[in-house]
């Protein structure tokens, strides 16, 4: 089962995933960021983030 | 805060505040809703700008300034620096100063400001927008307005809530590494610019000095290349061969759309501004100046909707059709320029410093290094002069 992880020390809050979702699946607040039921699991966010905040996982 | 206004601006950047202060000027109503804080809080910009452009849209206050720039050095992979021949003043800016400057001026034009106001839908009426859902301090709120605009950055949400295409396709979206470092020893009225597919692939690498070995120091690569090497593993092994002395004094992290422009910018009672819109210009990823001058125009152009009480599409295209003429055919050009530069080879690279450096030293200027390095690609030409004569 593959997800994303989202490790809020790394994150800067930029955006940058925001811009380039293609489902409108994140929700980023001023020091928050939520990925919602819309995410497909294309991973955009994953690649493109400058800070690595977000981590693809492949469990089980 | 009232629940009903003319405009509500989502965005309190330099475009969603300088759309307000013109809507305000022309006697709207005007509220700006900005996520964060702080206006200008963080600043993730490079922060340069140039004079002619800013001092078209605003008087410019030299508290804004860090340092005036009066030329650019370019370096090619292997080093070669290439200084262009251009009397174009410049000023690399403190843009906490700056964009809490621009919402000052809205301020007094009368729009009232919220922070930490998050708009996280919109409202729809009879088939059209017609105000935005926003949460303030716990609070959930509805508030209508007239034309809502959207000036909401790299993020464009506003607009995709309302059936518009605005994501931006990964290889249009560079994503950015910057560090403002003290001892960067440096020209410091110049900016200087490092192409090099090993340095910043498809993008560039920018120093623009703040005064005093203090500089913005960053890079963007496009979103197509970042999968396996961030932007910051790039401008680490940078700083460490080029400036191993550079003490980091902040760092920031962001995205900007260097893409062709959106199709689509206006609906009824609905506008797009500054990057929301796509108007960064592609070469340079500069969105300060084009994203205030398309917010002169929609803010202008959304007053004098409201006053002849029509803000549907067709009036509003009035913006559009304004903005495309001051600055987006522009930028349709610099997109087909960016396709072709930032795809360019080290060795192509290299051999366009090397072909200019045989120039003397005043023709060495921004259209003759495109001339330079479209010889392989000579149908472009035609478009490097439109845009750089």
């Amino acid at each position: 089962m593959k997800s994303i992880k989202f490790n809020r020390e790394l994150c800067d809050f930029c955006g940058t995933c925001v811009g380039v979702c293609p489902h409108d699946a994140i929700e980023l607040l001023e020091s928050d960021l939520r990925i919602t039921d819309k995410c497909t699991l294309c991973m955009n966010c994953v690649y493109i983030c400058p800070v690595r905040a977000l981590e693809e996982l492949d469990e089980g | 805060m009232k629940d009903k206004y003319n405009i509500i601006v989502v965005g309190a950047g330099p475009s969603g505040t300088t759309t307000a202060r013109f809507a305000a000027l022309s006697g709207a109503s005007v509220l700006i809703l900005e996520k964060d804080r702080e206006v200008g809080i963080p600043v993730r910009c490079a922060e340069g700008v140039g004079d002619k452009g800013l001092r078209s849209v605003v008087d410019i206050n030299p508290n804004w300034i860090a340092q005036k720039i009066s030329g650019v050095s370019l370096y090619s992979p292997s080093g070669m620096e290439v200084t262009l021949a251009t009397n174009e003043v410049g000023y690399v800016l403190n843009r906490k100063q700056f964009d809490a400057g621009l919402a000052e001026l809205a301020a007094k034009s009368g729009a009232e400001i919220k922070t930490k106001a998050y708009v996280y839908d919109l409202l729809h009426e009879n088939g059209r927008v017609s105000g935005v859902k926003m949460k303030h301090l716990g609070k959930e709120y509805q508030l209508k307005a007239d034309i809502v605009i959207g000036a909401d950055g790299v993020e464009s949400r506003v607009g995709r809530w309302a059936g518009m295409k605005t994501r931006t396709p990964m290889r249009d979206m560079e994503t950015c590494a910057q560090v403002t470092a003290q001892n960067i020893n440096i020209r410091d009225d110049y900016i200087h610019l490092y192409f090099s597919q090993k340095i910043a692939p498809r993008g560039y690498l920018w120093i623009f000095p703040k005064g005093d070995g203090l500089a913005n120091v960053g890079l963007g690569i496009s979103g197509e290349v970042s999968r396996n090497k961030s932007p910051f593993e790039y401008l680490e092994e940078f700083l460490n061969e080029h400036f191993p002395q550079a003490a980091i004094l902040t760092t920031v992290a962001g995205g900007v759309p260097c893409a062709m422009e959106l199709e689509k910018i206006v609906m009824d009672g609905l506008m797009l501004v500054g990057d929301a819109a796509h108007q960064v210009n592609p070469v340079s990823g500069g969105g300060i100046v084009n994203g205030m001058v398309a917010g002169k125009i929609a803010g202008q152009v959304a007053g004098n909707a409201l006053k002849e009480g029509d803000v549907s599409e067709k009036r509003l295209k009035e913006y559009v059709k304004l903005w495309q003429k001051a600055e987006g055919k522009k930028n349709k050009i610099f997109y087909k320029l960016k396709e072709f530069v930032y795809n360019m080879s080290d060795e192509d690279l290299d051999e366009t410093a090397r072909l200019i450096l045989h120039n003397p030293k005043e023709r060495r200027t921004i259209l003759q290094l495109f001339k330079t390095a479209l010889l392989k690609k000579p149908s472009l030409i035609v478009d490097a002069i439109k845009v750089f004569t």
